[in-house]
């Protein structure tokens, strides 16, 4: 195979190489446990738990005692949404959410929907933003969290978090928001914004997989979620568990990088994704694009090609790797539920396709991805029916089908 | 890789890809599927005068699973009768490019194909018949 290209950085990227020369004392030589009090293994430890808690609140405005590691954002998630609502049952039973989180959201609410809450799920305009009079209007009294995530992973769109943080904060309500595809990327600060739980993991910021961070604020107001794993009482017991003390200084380390250069390297993957999106589109036509054409994450392209669909197309340009969140990759054949709640066309949503950058991508790989792209959809509309009949002028979507 | 060499093989480069022109009266057309499922396919046939098939095209809109299916499909309708052609079934298309199962639909959708373009020949050859037997009437004088 050619030299094979990786734009899928919104499901994992690499991890950076000073990240992993971060990591090696802490797999080998200083192994200790953080929570060994009695010996120097476990303050060296120790020490770099604290210096990583203090890499991760620099990047987020926080106090570093705000910080609480986890496994990674699934585990994050599950204990805010799960613990909050334990927690402050007494006070209400009503989440606010919106249909575009990440499974990782959504699931934890229905469980919780099957065990005497209330979950609302906001409407998402085209763009996949949600109506901050709707939200407004939405919160009762009985409402105890809204969780919004940042940067969407399949669309790239960025929510109005400042603004849902005001609201929350004037409805005197916890906002939690899910930061995995903003960390590090976009500007985050938990005082401005209003946030009083954030979720992200280390993964998806050239760290290691297998860790991430909370947090959860301490004051105006205190939040205290019930912990999801009970234990030693690790991370003020608000998730018990020995401290995954590598993966932690990765994620510390990851987030020192991308804090040193977030202006410059934000404005670098902005300039690779518009350079790939215009060179698709003078192409190809029929291209259109899913999510924010503006107000979205600078890592994310997310394409709906026409008359073709997205496997056929990644099957085709196989040394690229993208991501199509809409393939008909289960026999349930429903393409994604995020395009889906965009109001996307089913025809669009099956040919959709997510390309993400990172930072070892460069113009070089971009310009071999639109020459490609460009080429393999040529090819695939070519042996396509719809396509067919478009250029006969007949609208696909106007046909009377006869499903199989 | 999850797939065959022979699905590749056939996705990379499928035989048979093209249209014939459905107005002929030897041309069955069948078009199974819809854009909202994911996958369309749209298979013809045409037939000689003894009703063996002579030429098979197919396109698709779908997956690799389903463009390699379209494809097998029309190689193994040639030279058969349309009784023959009924004959292919989905398992055999499923077992040949070893589909994996969460792909098997991909091959219901080229035997329906089949079955469709099939019965649209048919059809045809029926209402020609007709035809012919009226005007072969004798006028009355």
């Amino acid at each position: 195979m050619k030299k094979r290209i990786y734009l899928d950085n919104n499901a994992t990227t690499p991890l950076d190489p000073r990240v992993l020369e971060a990591m090696m004392p802490y797999l080998t030589d200083k192994f200790g446990n953080a929570a060994s009090r009695d010996h120097s293994f476990g303050w060296e430890a120790l020490e770099a738990v604290d210096r990583a808690r203090e890499q991760v609140a620099a990047l987020l405005g926080a106090e570093p005692r705000e910080i609480i590691f986890t496994s990674g954002a699934t585990e994050g998630n599950n204990t805010v949404i799960k613990g909050l609502a334990e927690m402050y049952a007494d006070r209400g039973r009503h989440i606010i959410t919106q249909p575009t989180e990440h499974k990782a959201v959504i699931d934890p609410c229905r469980y919780l929907d099957k065990h005497d809450y209330r979950i609302t799920m906001l409407g998402v305009d085209k763009y996949g933003r949600i109506d901050l009079n709707e939200l407004r209007d939405t919160i009762t009294d009985g409402t105890i969290l809204v969780s919004i995530m940042h940067g969407n992973n399949e669309i790239g769109t960025l929510q109005p978090i400042a603004e849902i943080g005001k609201i929350c904060k004037e409805k005197g309500v916890f906002f939690h928001t899910d930061v995995c595809q903003t960390f590090g990327k976009v500007p985050i600060d938990v005082q401005e914004m209003g946030i009083d739980l954030l979720t992200l993991s280390a993964h998806k910021i050239h760290g290691p997989k297998g860790v991430g961070a909370m947090y959860v604020r301490r004051k105006n107001p205190r939040v205290r979620p019930k912990p999801l794993l009970h234990g030693g009482g690790h991370e003020r017991g608000l998730r018990s568990g020995t401290l995954n003390v590598p993966g932690i200084v990765g994620l510390g380390m990851a987030a020192e990088l991308c804090g040193r250069d977030m202006a410059t390297e934000s404005k670098r993957l902005t300039g690779l994704r518009d350079r790939l999106r215009d060179g698709i589109m003078s192409g190809l036509d029929m291209i259109f694009l899913n999510g924010h054409p503006t107000e979205r994450t600078p890592s994310n392209l997310n394409l709906a090609f026409a008359y073709v669909e997205a496997e056929a197309l990644m099957m085709g340009f196989k040394e690229i790797a993208a991501s199509s969140g809409s393939a008909c990759t289960s026999a349930s054949l429903q393409p994604s539920y995020v395009l889906r709640a965009l109001g996307v066309d089913d025809m669009l949503a099956h040919g959709s396709i997510r390309f993400s950058l990172g930072r070892f991508n460069t113009a070089d790989e971009i310009d071999h991805v639109i020459e490609r792209v460009i080429a393999v959809v040529k090819e695939k509309r070519e042996i396509s029916p719809l396509y067919e009949m478009a250029q006969k002028g007949i609208d696909p979507r106007k046909v009377e089908w006869k499903v199989h | 890789m999850p797939y065959s060499e022979k699905l590749v093989d056939y996705f990379e480069n499928p035989r048979n890809v093209g249209s014939l022109d459905e107005d002929d009266a030897d041309v069955g057309t069948g078009t199974i599927g819809s854009p909202i499922c994911g996958d369309v396919m749209k298979l013809q046939i045409r037939i000689n005068g003894h009703e063996k098939i002579v030429e098979a095209k197919f396109k698709t809109f779908g997956c690799a699973s389903a463009i390699a299916s379209g494809s097998l499909a029309t190689e193994w309708l040639m030279g058969r009768s349309l009784d023959e052609a009924l004959e292919i079934k989905n398992a055999n298309i499923a077992k040949d490019l070893e589909l994996p199962p969460e792909k098997v639909h991909c091959s219901v959708l080229a035997e329906d194909a089949i079955r469709d373009a099939v019965n649209d020949l048919r059809e045809k050859m029926k209402k020609a018949a007709e035809v012919t037997e009226q005007t072969a009437e004798p006028q009355p004088s």
